[in-house]
């Protein structure tokens, strides 16, 4: 753990109060999110128990399955979550813009001009936990290969038609959480520890009620002792005052309550009586699970709303809109669902495009942020110091460039290795670099500006510091290069398999086995 | 490693004389380098065995029949180290030496005229042998393909930078150490754990999962490591692949001019001197990671190993060698204890010792070495204090001794904390782990402690 949120936990401990780990939001939120809080069933992996979703914090559309182990009730509860989040999935596509890019032509080989549509606006997902965002996976990958009646009329077990779309919107989501810095669907407790820390370990912030308890307190109550009472705290009936934030349930809930009321549905069923109250009975307890999580993810939205976004927030949600915009396209061009696993190429292209974005995100949140900025100087990884003196140098070239050296006083240790570079990022967004010379004293370094002063003898106005001005530069890059290309899937090597063959991306359904009539 | 057949180093006939068992192996990896009927060898080197040599006489060969190669390294420290013993070794052989427009090479190789260097791969295709490291080799688009590469550091190289390069040659000789540091990635990589193509594993382990049926060879001899060294470590961390070291007990010796003082670096200086280890242990205690009495503790260390005018004696040498900065590292688990170490040496005089982090240390050889125990002060022990490869760097890159540092307690630990990562379907079990080989070194090590109050 770095030593600034070790320290700002010992702060959060000793204040009995969460303390901020950053002045400004480093994800996007959207004005208009939707929430998705799930439950699955305790002892059947992908069996959905029930869920609260929608758009509307005071008008979440409750949906629930009363026998989870009947899979005609699974199938309706996806058509109806299909019916709620595709229509709001699917309301973002057409609102676009065009964008400028060059493209390769096949023919020519040329770069050549070309204009994109690009979504203005993307849908955004949210859900209380990490093990919701895992779960939005499964669905995706439970539902994107089925079969809809249309597709294949011999299907015994036909999909209703938009579960699949729903599956491969859903994929599309779950994979794309894996980047770093996205947004389009995100994890409460994620994003609330990524701005706050708590006097408790990592492992109990994945409490959604724990996390805001210590974040904002009940009156005369200090975060651990409100943390503690959302974790065990227990009415008179056994069941949590603050139950688990999903998908998995309490077990003394699934016990006590849910497993009586699935009896009373069975015994109505299969009598062939009304089972309109015992459903009732069901969804009214779902109710009661889920609705204090829709509520706090709601009041995590209200906190996060309360900071200013940092500066390249909108960037990287540009970057999620092109995402978006991506898989729409391949939607419409009918394009098989995802695979079931990426094959070479796709995994190592997937990676790199990861690793590209973990960098970019840790440069900008410390550029965009002097509290994160802190943290890495303290590592070592930075300096903010003061002028004390500029002398004007010259390059060797045939037109002299100016090559300003720089004295520096810093109260900062970086880690600086002789001719290493440093940069900084000017006022107009640019980065200038520079190349660290020596220590000129201790704590007094010298600097030689590399470039970023235009194209004159002498350097342009502003692009170099005036003694007695407070700049930072850092040892990290501001930008992230993306690696070199990769082959084609068509020219996987040998060393990697050769090319995948068919029966990996064929678009075939697992085949049906034993185990799945159980 | 899986059970794939061994060419070579098992001879039982070779197994008396280490000179002849290593040229029988570097033999039978040429051998198979240039006929095999199978388009990749792989080589399995341990601390020290000469892993450059091979890679360099492989090189010669292959030029000397004709062949044009390509060769692929992780560094510019590496390329430019090859490219130095290459052209040193054959004055004659036409290298490129291929680079980023903003790495430049390392000048050292402007005094040999048979290198040339560029950017541009149109340049260097007329070469006989030519370097780069993997990123720039990624780059390297519309040549036509070599017919032989070799692949150093292979071990090191991570499996998308394989799939990256691998469409530049047909055939090709994968050499390095499955013992030191595995690549990584500063994301998580699990949703491929278990592919035989997983991108961020080496790339050796997605080349032998795609082709099983390629010679493995490994080096029998470590001329490295002395023989108070070689058994622990390859007991430690090549348990199933045991190698022997170059040279006898006794043909090495470490000693100092001044005797010691009493205090505990000159004890622990005594012992490593005598034994070839020496652990300078410290009371135990919870500390940050930049521990300032076991930095100063390390500084302390290499001061005395300096002022107390050490000699070595070795096979290289008919007499006594003065063991001057150059030949000494301290290596740390993290890159803010390198610098704190860095800042107490400047403080006691000391310039010129190496002292950086294990990644850093990867491939480089020193007389002795002054090691801070990555666990050491931790109130925990995570998969990376514990990584294998991180531990067996540390304790593997000395000629005459090896001295660690570290806070008592660390047994302790180790037992609180059993690794618990998670198991991957798919993923093959790397034998030893980090638990089992801290405790297997540490055992060793306590038999040469000292224990100090700073």
């Amino acid at each position: 753990m770095p030593l600034m949120e070790t320290l700002a936990k010992a702060q959060a401990v000793a204040a009995g109060r969460a303390q901020p780990l950053a002045t400004v939001r480093h994800r996007w939120l959207s004005d208009q999110p939707l929430v998705f809080v799930p439950l699955t069933t305790a002892g059947e992996v992908g069996a959905p128990l029930g869920a609260l979703v929608g758009t509307a914090r005071d008008a979440p559309r409750l949906l629930a399955v009363p026998q989870p182990r009947d899979r005609d009730l699974r199938s309706a509860f996806l058509a109806e979550l299909a019916d709620e989040v595709l229509p709001y999935l699917m309301s973002y596509e057409d609102r676009i813009a065009l964008e400028a890019g060059k493209e390769t032509d096949p023919e020519t080989g040329k770069k050549v001009a070309v204009e994109r549509e690009l979504c203005v606006d993307a849908p955004q997902l949210i859900v209380p936990n990490t093990a919701g965002v895992e779960y939005v996976r499964l669905l995706g990958r439970a539902t994107r290969f089925r079969r809809t009646a249309e597709e294949d009329p011999a299907e015994p077990h036909p999909a209703p038609s938009r579960v699949p779309l729903l599956g491969r919107w859903l994929t599309h989501y779950g994979e794309r959480a894996r980047t770093p810095g996205s947004a389009l669907l995100l994890a409460m407790t994620e994003v609330l520890a990524r701005h706050w820390a708590t006097g408790q370990s990592g492992l109990e912030d994945q409490h959604l009620g724990g996390l805001l308890a210590w974040l904002d307190p009940p009156q005369g109550m200090d975060g651990a002792a409100a943390a503690l009472h959302a974790q065990v705290g227990r009415d008179p009936d056994g069941l949590l005052r603050c139950p688990p934030a999903g998908p998995a349930t309490d077990p003394v809930f699934d016990n006590t309550a849910l497993a009586p009321a699935m009896t009373r549905y069975d015994t109505a069923r299969s009598a062939g009586a009304d089972t309109v109250p015992a459903e009732r009975e069901i969804r009214a307890l779902l109710e009661s699970q889920l609705r204090p999580t829709w509520d706090d993810v709601w009041r995590g939205i209200d906190l996060l709303r309360a900071l200013p976004p940092g500066g390249h927030v909108e960037d990287r949600w540009k970057r999620d809109r092109w995402s978006y915009t991506g898989h729409r396209d391949r939607l419409r061009a009918g394009e098989p669902p995802q695979p079931k696993l990426d094959d070479a190429i796709a995994a190592a292209q997937k990676l790199a495009g990861r690793e590209t974005a973990q960098v970019r995100l840790e440069a900008q949140e410390a550029l965009d942020d002097p509290l994160v900025m802190a943290g890495r100087r303290l590592a070592g990884e930075a300096f903010a110091g003061e002028v004390s003196a500029v002398e004007m140098a010259y390059s060797d070239a045939k037109v002299p460039r100016p090559r300003p050296l720089l004295t520096v006083a810093t109260g900062d240790l970086p880690h600086l290795d002789e001719g290493g570079t440093v940069y900084r990022a000017l006022p107009d967004g640019r980065t200038q670099e520079a190349r660290f010379m020596a220590w000129a004293a201790p704590g007094v370094l010298v600097v030689q500006l590399l470039n970023g002063m235009g194209r004159g003898k002498a350097p342009d106005e502003g692009s170099v510091p005036a003694p007695g001005d407070r700049v930072c530069w850092t040892l990290f890059e501001h930008t992230s290069r993306s690696g070199p290309e990769l082959p084609d899937a068509e020219a996987t090597p040998w060393t990697h398999g050769g090319p995948p063959t068919t029966a990996l991306s064929a678009d075939a359904p697992d085949p049906v086995t034993s185990e799945d009539y159980l | 490693m899986s059970e794939a057949p061994l060419a070579s180093g098992t001879g039982r006939e070779a197994a008396s004389d280490p000179a002849r068992a290593a040229a029988a192996a570097t033999e039978a990896i040429l051998r198979d380098t240039r006929d095999s009927p199978h388009r990749g060898v792989v080589v399995d080197s341990p601390p020290g065995a000469g892993k450059s040599t091979l890679v360099v006489r492989a090189a010669r060969e292959l030029a000397s029949a004709g062949e044009q190669l390509m060769i692929v390294a992780q560094t510019n420290a590496q390329v430019d180290d090859l490219v130095d013993r290459l052209a040193t070794a054959d004055p004659e052989l036409a290298i490129g030496r291929l680079h980023g427009s903003d790495s430049p090479p390392d000048p050292v190789l402007e005094r040999h005229t048979s290198v040339v260097k560029s950017t541009k791969v149109a340049d260097l295709r007329e070469r006989q042998v030519v370097i780069a490291t993997a990123a720039k080799w990624g780059y390297v688009k519309g040549v036509e393909p070599w017919r032989h590469a070799i692949v150093d550091e292979a071990y090191q190289m991570r499996s998308d930078a394989l799939l990256r390069v691998a469409g530049l040659f047909e055939r090709a000789l994968f050499v390095g150490d499955p013992g030191q540091l595995d690549p990584f990635s500063v994301v998580g990589a699990e949703q491929w754990a278990g592919l035989s193509y997983d991108p961020s594993a080496s790339a050796v382990v997605t080349l032998l999962a795609h082709n099983p049926q390629l010679p493995q060879h490994r080096l029998p001899v470590s001329w490295r490591l002395p023989a108070s060294a070689a058994p622990l470590i390859s007991d430690a961390f090549y348990p199933y692949t045991p190698f022997r070291s170059g040279t006898a007990p006794g043909e090495r010796g470490l000693s100092f001019g001044v005797v010691s003082d009493g205090s505990g670096p000159d004890r622990v200086l005594d012992e490593a001197a005598a034994s070839g280890w020496g652990l300078l242990e410290l009371p135990a205690r919870h500390t940050p990671r930049t521990d300032p009495e076991a930095v100063a503790a390390l500084a302390q260390v290499v001061r005395r190993l300096l002022d107390r005018g050490g000699v070595t004696v070795s096979e290289r040498a008919e007499d006594p060698v003065p063991l001057t900065a150059d030949r000494i590292a301290v290596g740390t688990a993290h890159r803010d204890q390198a610098a704190a170490v860095r800042a107490a040496l400047a403080r006691l005089g000391v310039t010129g010792v190496a002292v950086d982090t294990a990644n850093r240390l990867q491939g480089r050889e020193f007389d002795v070495t002054v090691v801070l125990h990555p666990l050491s002060g931790r109130p925990d022990a995570t998969a990376f204090h514990l990584e294998t490869g991180r531990l067996c760097v540390l304790a593997s890159r000395h000629r005459h001794a090896c001295v660690v540092v570290c806070r008592a307690g660390v047994t302790g630990l180790l037992d609180e904390h059993p690794s618990m990562e998670p198991v991957q379907l798919g993923v093959m079990v790397k034998f030893p782990d980090g638990w089992e080989a801290n405790h297997a070194v540490l055992a060793r090590l306590s038999e040469h402690r000292i224990a100090w109050h700073p």
